[in-house]
């Protein structure tokens, strides 16, 4: 009897199948660095201190270019985000009857969003209104509109990070790669192969969704643009986005954690899937109640189905 | 049960632990039960205010430049709230008013509760600081803006239908059943309050 | 219904509502002592599945509609509001999306066991038909709800598959701009789908009520094919078949959490993540999992039909693959007429059995080439694939339902039990374990 109950549990998980192969095609990048995460498996959560140094390395380094507009201050202080407290604490002295457990009233959260300057409604002559930012207010853009963010970095335009984990397939491996493997970083080649001329502007990374062929020196190529026999394109393409991480150290760290640029590059990833999945946490632990409940109760069923059905032949 | 259960077969005839076996299916029932229940919350919780709502639920209001007999209007939680700095003379005029005087002697305050006094209603610094929402119907009364009709009492007054509150939000005349409510609120300095 | 009613009423209140409407006579007689065949195995639980996965659908898409904006400048950031800040509103969410994908996991394995017990032959002809209707019903449905959220997936699905009417000779491209009420799919078009979004899962719930009156006509089919003759042979539906089906939706729900809780992103695509722009078009756009077996057949066509050694064209490959990949689903339609054998089960039918088995195979295999590139030799693949698809119903079922010769038919439903019986118990080896469950094993 489980046993078919098995068979046909096997035979409906069949579409996860076609889910692995639907996403084939693009150009060649090299496979992104199968990294160890913190919030990986079943029971995989969130370094808080790591989540706390990512947003040092995305405040100092990926703001000033990209924006993060579906993330509110007051997020980093939910529970499971980089700054929330269950308790407020002492050193601060704060009064009693402030709840730092409040996104709202979580004082590093209300410093944070001081430190950003938020332009909403307008003054009693009709100008923009500028003031200091409050927990409910969004990280806001660094660019004020689309053409702005091209003009600035040479016609593309610097995606939105509040997402961009989700938004890539193996995300947090990808971008992971990405950022590390510009040529001279830690895991990317020495140098630019020698088989391509990155465009000015440009920088060459092996594992970013591009084409190489268009970059052949000439040499390489035949007549028709044909690759000559025995010559391979490189992997990966050249895009606009120069290494943000490009050396150690370009945050300095106050917990002290040593800031070689695969540290800086893990933390700042791990904030990053906390932005796309601020949920992780929660959804990842009432999921481990829900199925053991589920795998109980499919338990007292069963001998429920049994006691019934034993004296039927069938 | 039912008739058709007459003609199944017994095929194999088992001492039955009625005990055990109505055991079995009761707790497959209560768990069926809890499921349903552990279902409904959330399909409930959802429907409570959001993060983004409850984010705005407290609002911090610097007061620092409102003069005394001067007044304003902040919005907290989608409601008016009056913020007026009262004069002496207005002082003087609440300190000598009885609580028999008044139509409603509740202070409506849950920070302070007890008879509507000044002690009360007011607030440190000679602050009042009342939720700009009319007792009777809950339009918005006239009073915190120069130049408003402050009704019979120099407080406030409500142009739906007529009910006039004095300077500390308490309702002297007209249809209002009660005092103008204070909202929760703190001094987090002289100068900066926090609603909610 | 189709058995004489059990139902004595209990109280006077009972007898007092069933003089007036007798519904808790017909839910009594449908739903508590309706005669089921006592042989039914769990590939006849995924009826129940299917409706507990309607209502959760309905229930969770209620809730996100409370909180959803449709309006192309909104909608994608409203959906992520969602997810963030509406009180588990990503549980929500995920239990809408992966709903949608256990739903048609539950139908395509409904589909597939009415094939292989011949469910849809002679008197279910009706019932058959209503679920196709469902099946089309719901295909509609998940296709407009996944342009909802209005990511780049969105509205590029919205885009192909609108632009699929622009096929119909002369009047294509006015119906298409009827569909989108633009010039491209826009705001309009996001309204609109999201209006018939909320309003067509009722209407499946009204074909499902067909559905189920059609099926407690005759009865059910069973895995041995052979009609109901005695109470013998029959069960009443509670509490026999309510405890199996609960066992089995629990069972089911297992694997639905699994996908919410843990990969609640597997089945979905990473570019739906991405804000909809009608300037760039992902580089590779593939359809949900469960529409890749028919995309794969709207893109196998890629030639014209025309007059042989003329340039005259007929059909071209574009009209050509919508025609195919309508048609693959509207054949399910005439499905009994083509299949003119007189013996249901597949248990009973040694060689349509095979021919079923790949078809089923084939299916995957259309499956898997839908989410490949439209390159050689995936095209080829899809194509000679498609053509297996359509020569099972059209050439196949008929031709073996004349040379066919059918094993020996047990005389009765309590016949076939013990002969399975006896026949498990001959066999030790897993492999027994077949597709049917308690079915015997081939002749050879």
């Amino acid at each position: 009897m489980m046993r078919r109950v098995l068979l046909t549990a096997g035979l409906a998980a069949l579409p996860l199948l076609f889910a692995g192969n639907a996403h084939a095609a693009g150009g060649h990048p090299k496979e992104p660095i199968e990294h160890e995460w913190h919030s990986q498996g079943l029971f995989g959560s969130y370094d808080q201190r790591q989540l706390q140094r990512g947003y040092q390395v995305y405040r100092t380094v990926c703001s000033s270019c990209h924006s993060m507009k579906l993330v509110a201050f007051r997020h980093l202080g939910q529970p499971g985000g980089p700054y929330h407290l269950d308790a407020c604490p002492e050193e601060l002295g704060l009064a009693d009857t402030v709840d730092c457990s409040d996104p709202a009233a979580n004082p590093f959260v209300k410093a944070i969003a001081a430190d950003f300057t938020i332009t909403a409604g307008v003054d009693d002559s009709g100008d923009p209104l500028s003031r200091p930012g409050l927990p409910s207010d969004y990280f806001p853009s660094p660019y004020a509109n689309q053409q702005q963010a091209m003009l600035a970095n040479g016609g593309a335009n610097p995606p939105d990070m509040s997402l961009l984990v989700k938004a890539r397939e193996d995300g947090r491996n990808y971008i992971y790669s990405l950022i590390t493997g510009y040529p001279g970083l830690p895991k990317g080649p020495a140098e630019i192969p020698e088989e391509i001329t990155v465009p000015p502007g440009q920088y060459y990374n092996p594992y970013y969704h591009g084409d190489t062929l268009s970059l052949m020196k000439a040499e390489y190529l035949d007549e028709d643009g044909h690759l000559l026999p025995g010559v391979h394109a490189p992997d990966g393409g050249s895009f606009k986005m120069a290494p943000p991480l490009s050396q150690d150290c370009l945050v300095t760290y106050e917990d002290g954690t040593d800031c070689t640029v695969e540290q800086m590059a893990e933390d700042v990833v791990a904030f990053l899937q906390w932005a796309a999945e601020p949920e992780l946490e929660q959804r990842k632990r009432m999921g481990g109640f829900v199925l053991l409940y589920l795998f109980a109760f499919a338990g007292i069923v069963y001998a429920s189905y049994r006691q019934i059905w034993r004296n039927v032949e069938h | 049960m039912s008739s058709t259960t007459e003609g199944r077969p017994h095929d194999v005839e088992i001492e039955v632990d009625e005990g055990r076996r109505d055991f079995i299916h009761l707790l497959a029932g209560g768990t069926a039960a809890a499921a349903v229940v552990g279902v409904a919350i959330p399909v409930i919780t959802q429907l409570a205010p959001d993060a983004a709502v409850r984010a705005l639920a407290t609002k911090e209001v610097d007061i620092g430049a409102v003069e005394a007999g001067q007044a304003i209007k902040v919005v907290w939680q989608g409601k008016p709230v009056f913020i007026r700095h009262l004069t002496e003379r207005e002082l003087n005029e609440d300190e000598e008013t009885p609580i028999s005087a008044l139509k409603d002697s509740e202070s409506r305050n849950d920070a302070m509760p007890g008879e509507a006094t000044v002690e009360n209603r007011l607030q440190q610094n000679n602050f009042v600081i009342v939720l700009g929402v009319c007792t009777h119907l809950g339009c918005v009364p006239l009073g915190t803006d120069s130049g408003d009709n402050r009704g019979d009492y120099g407080g406030w007054f409500c142009p739906c239908h007529g009910s006039h509150y004095d300077s500390l939000g308490r309702i002297r005349k007209g249809p209002a059943p009660q005092n103008l409510a204070v909202p929760p609120l703190e001094f987090l300095s002289d100068t900066n309050i926090r609603l909610g | 219904m189709a058995h004489e009613s059990t139902y004595v009423p209990g109280t006077g209140f009972e007898r007092w509502v069933d003089k007036r409407l007798p519904v808790i006579r017909l839910g009594y007689d449908s739903f508590i002592d309706f005669p089921t065949p006592k042989n039914l195995n769990y590939w006849y639980t995924f009826g129940g599945i299917l409706a507990i996965m309607l209502v959760v659908q309905i229930v969770t898409g209620v809730v996100l509609a409370m909180h959803y904006t449709a309006h192309v400048e909104h909608a994608f950031d409203s959906v992520e509001m969602i997810m963030r800040d509406v009180n588990y509103g990503w549980l929500m969410r995920y239990a809408h999306a992966n709903g949608a994908s256990m739903f048609f996991i539950a139908v395509y394995l409904h589909i597939a066991r009415g094939l292989y017990y011949g469910s849809y032959k002679e008197p279910r002809e009706i019932l058959w038909g209503l679920g196709v209707v469902i099946f089309l019903l719901m295909m509609a449905t998940a296709f407009m709800g996944y342009v909802l959220p209005w990511g780049q997936m969105s509205y590029w699905g919205a885009t192909v598959i609108t632009s699929l009417a622009s096929a119909v000779p002369l009047v294509g491209d006015p119906i298409k701009t009827l569909l989108w009420g633009g010039f491209s799919v826009d705001n309009p078009t996001l309204n609109r789908f999201y209006a018939l979004h909320y309003l067509m899962p009722f209407l499946i719930a009204g074909v499902v009520i067909l559905h189920i009156w059609a099926l407690h006509v005759p009865g059910n089919n069973n895995p041995s094919g052979v009609e109901v003759q005695t109470k013998k042979d029959t069960v009443p539906f509670h509490p026999y078949y309510t405890v199996k089906d609960g066992f089995a939706i629990v069972a089911f729900m297992i694997l639905y959490a699994a996908f919410v809780f843990y990969m609640p992103n597997v089945l979905g695509h990473t570019d739906n993540y991405i804000g909809a722009n009608p300037l760039v078009t992902p580089s590779h756009i593939v359809p949900e999992w469960y529409f890749l077996p028919f995309y794969a057949m709207l893109r196998a066509i890629t030639f014209d039909i025309g007059i042989p050694f003329t340039d005259i064209v007929i059909i071209n490959s574009k009209l050509g693959g919508v025609l195919v990949m309508l048609g693959s689903i509207l054949i399910l339609f005439v499905l009994p007429w083509l299949d003119r054998s007189r013996v249901r089960s597949m248990r009973y039918r040694p060689i349509a059995k095979w021919w079923l088995m790949i078809f089923f195979a084939d299916v995957f295999l259309l499956g898997w080439l839908g989410g490949q590139v439209a390159e050689q030799p995936y095209i080829l693949i899809s194509q000679l694939a498609t053509a297996y698809y359509f020569a099972y119903f059209l050439i196949i079922l008929p031709v073996l339902s004349v040379t066919e010769t059918p094993k020996p038919l047990p005389r009765s439903i309590s016949e076939a039990v013990v002969a399975d019986k006896a026949g498990s118990k001959k066999r030790k080896s897993p492999l027994g374990v077949t597709a049917g469950g308690t079915q015997p094993a081939p002749a050879e």
